[in-house]
């Protein structure tokens, strides 16, 4: 894969809060259908560092590549407008307007005359959550109505509607029982299969330790290690999140416990 | 895959235990809560009515209280905005006032200078001038709310402060007037009104509108097989909406000019007033068809348009409106904007109705401004609102106001009664939308 152009690079990004460094010279790639888990513990950097790639953050230092080319992300639109889809953790609906609102948000579909197309958009909302969640059918309600999961599949939705090329999944089983988050996992497979890169986001390893191609943990803000999963052990993965020891098997970054020379 | 899924039911419910009243309400799709609204109303008109012996439903104090409620309807519909993204404007009536006097002075001391006593574009530029004045203060308020982060509540309590100071800077406090004579006729009054024939023109267009609109929602619903209505829903729909409209027209021309101004108006044109009177019905008066041609706007803007999904996503969730990438600030900075144009018109109805400007003008509308919203729907926990609820509301306020006055009843008790309705009609919602959840 090392000759592959990646789809995403992230490089040496850092950015503080008040002194904080939450992330801190953190450098990922990511391939066209792969799957990268970024795990860690609350607080360890991850979604801080997602939020860079989205544009909802802006970073102190570092360059993002997307297809090998610079890119300027500075806001949500522009990370939209390279195929950067993003699932947010909390979801980032909202509640007071409908399903088929909340999938075009920001990208209305409008009539000739410059209004909006209501009919259109709840039409095609209608398609797609056909796919991804067939028994759904209070399109008329707002989604503060909906159950979680019911809330989520529109989520996805929104992500996957305009043909991401790199979907970046926040926690997207937190809220979900056992049936829905296998669902999940197999869309994951399947926007795999169409070559979409996907970050996905868990503070629990046993949920990505079978989707994902490599995992890259993070502690305090910085790498820890990369892994992939054939070549390392749950529990080596753990020891990496809670201790910051890097396995034989992985690749050990700026952020690996030094161990006493 | 679109065929199979918009053909079932749009909800689980069961059918079959559903009350007559509940599948009326679901085949026409009308909104309960604003039933409630038009039930409570109806109510207060029938109350005083009847305590008043009759003087209440009357074509006189119906038209009196259309030209009444205007101003305050107006500014309403821009408070819903504003509200609904979480934010207030406390400023309206201040705004009003100096917005007035700004017009006041433009049309009567500054105009006449330059084209001329009596030009016939004095009333244009005059109101030009206020309704670009009030967009500016509302673009400085929004710049301050949207891009400084001022809360919206310190930004217009000193704007309440400001321009009521500054209202009375323009002249000293002295009243200014009178006003333009073709200004004047915004306020209402005789001259203010259309006359029998154009209201039953924009009568019978309003019908037709109507008529339009339910085809065309029609058609479009089945263009993507979604549900439509029963045919009979679209029917009653039609059929009650254009009766209502006709109805109002209908009142509005039975309301007739006084005998000295039929004298008059006789004398000028060499009519021989008739035995027994001459009739000459007021008809729509222009402050009232300025206020509901608002309000289309408003509910246009709000629904129709990209500018309105905002405002109503960004007051769901600021941050998931962000994360769309949409640019919330400069939608917030729209909508005071807007508002300052919405406190300028109504500015330009008062002062015209009054025939003059003075600095006191607008004093408390900001409260019966967002009372009017308030009762209408609008959420202050944001997100939740609608422009014709407000408008409804600002009805109710004044029919409270003027019923009141024509029982004899005194100020300061008028004052307690509206302050209680308002607490209690808040309190009913609350209710109704628990109990909707």
């Amino acid at each position: 894969m090392a000759d592959k152009t990646p789809l995403v690079e992230m490089k040496n990004i850092s950015i503080a809060f008040g002194g904080i460094h939450a992330v801190e010279d953190v450098s990922v790639e990511l391939f066209p259908g792969e799957v990268v888990a970024l795990v860690g513990h609350n607080g360890a950097g991850k979604s801080t560092l997602i939020k860079i790639l989205s544009g909802a953050y802006k970073r102190d230092s570092g360059e993002i590549f997307v297809n090998g080319e610079r890119a300027q992300i500075a806001n949500p639109r522009d990370a939209k407008r390279y195929g950067i889809e993003t699932i947010y953790q909390t979801l980032a609906l909202a509640d007071n307007v409908d399903a088929a609102a909340n999938l075009f948000l920001g990208r209305e579909l409008m009539t000739p005359w410059g209004t909006l197309d209501d009919v259109a958009m709840e039409s095609e909302t209608r398609k797609v959550m056909g796919r991804l969640n067939p028994r759904f059918q209070r399109f008329k309600e707002p989604v503060s109505k909906l159950s979680g999961g019911q809330r989520q599949s529109v989520a996805i939705a929104r992500a996957i509607y305009f043909n991401a090329r790199i979907l970046i999944m926040d926690e997207p089983t937190a809220a979900l029982g056992p049936q829905e988050t296998a669902q999940v996992s197999d869309l994951v497979r399947q926007l795999k299969k169409d070559g979409i890169g996907i970050f996905l986001i868990s503070h629990d390893i046993h949920d990505v330790f079978d989707l994902a191609d490599r995992v890259v943990v993070m502690k305090n803000g910085q790498v820890v290690g990369t892994a992939r999963p054939g070549e390392v052990t749950e529990d080596d993965v753990l020891g990496m999140i809670i201790l910051g020891k890097c396995p034989p098997g992985a690749t050990p970054g700026p952020g690996a416990l030094q161990v006493a020379a | 895959m679109a065929d199979a899924t918009s053909q079932a039911p749009s909800q689980g419910a069961s059918h079959a235990q559903t009350g007559a009243v509940a599948r009326f309400l679901k085949a026409t799709e009308l909104d309960t809560r604003m039933l409630g609204m038009l039930g409570a109303l109806a109510l207060i008109w029938i109350g005083f009515h009847l305590l008043s012996g009759g003087l209440f439903l009357t074509p006189r104090n119906l038209w009196n209280l259309s030209v009444q409620s205007a101003s305050v309807a107006i500014m309403s519909t821009g408070m819903v905005l504003v509200i609904v993204t979480r934010n207030i404007d406390l400023s309206v009536g201040s705004l009003l006032g100096f917005v007035g006097m700004v017009m006041g002075v433009t049309q009567a001391e500054i105009l006449p200078d330059i084209l001329g006593f009596g030009h016939p574009a004095i009333w244009l530029v005059a109101l030009a001038v206020g309704v670009l004045t009030g967009a500016l203060i509302g673009a400085l308020h929004g710049y301050i709310i949207a891009f400084l982060g001022v809360p919206a509540f310190i930004v217009t309590l000193g704007g309440l402060l400001v321009w009521r100071g500054a209202a009375w800077w323009v002249t000293s406090g002295r009243t200014v007037a009178p006003m333009d004579a073709t200004f004047r006729l915004m306020g209402g009054g005789p001259d203010g009104a259309i006359g029998a024939f154009w209201s039953w023109v924009v009568g019978l267009a309003a019908c037709a509108a109507i008529i339009l609109l339910l085809i065309q929602g029609r058609r479009q619903r089945r263009k993507f097989n979604f549900p439509l209505r029963p045919l009979w829903a679209e029917a009653f729909l039609g059929i009650v909406g254009s009766a209502l409209v006709l109805g109002a027209v209908a009142v509005a021309n039975s309301y007739p000019w006084p005998i000295g101004i039929v004298r008059r108006y006789a004398e000028a044109n060499n009519i021989v007033i008739p035995e027994g009177g001459m009739f000459i019905a007021h008809g729509i008066a222009i402050p009232v068809l300025m206020a509901l041609g608002v309000g289309v706007v408003m509910t246009f803007l709000t629904l129709r348009t990209r500018f309105g999904r905002y405002v109503f996503a960004i007051g769901g969730n600021p941050e998931a409106a962000e994360l769309a990438g949409i640019n919330t600030r400069w939608v917030v900075m729209k909508i005071f904007i807007l508002m300052g144009v919405l406190a300028s018109i109504s500015s330009a109805i008062t002062t015209a109705r009054l025939n003059a400007a003075t600095n006191a003008a607008g004093t408390l509308d900001e409260l019966l401004v967002i009372a009017a919203a308030v009762i209408g729907g609008t959420s202050l926990g944001g997100g939740v609102g609608t422009v014709a609820g407000a408008m409804i509301g600002a009805v109710l306020m004044q029919s409270l106001a003027s019923g009141m006055v024509l029982l004899g009843i005194d100020t300061p008790l008028q004052n307690i009664v509206v302050g209680a309705v308002l607490v209690l009609a808040v309190w009913l919602d609350t209710l109704y939308r628990r109990r909707v959840k």
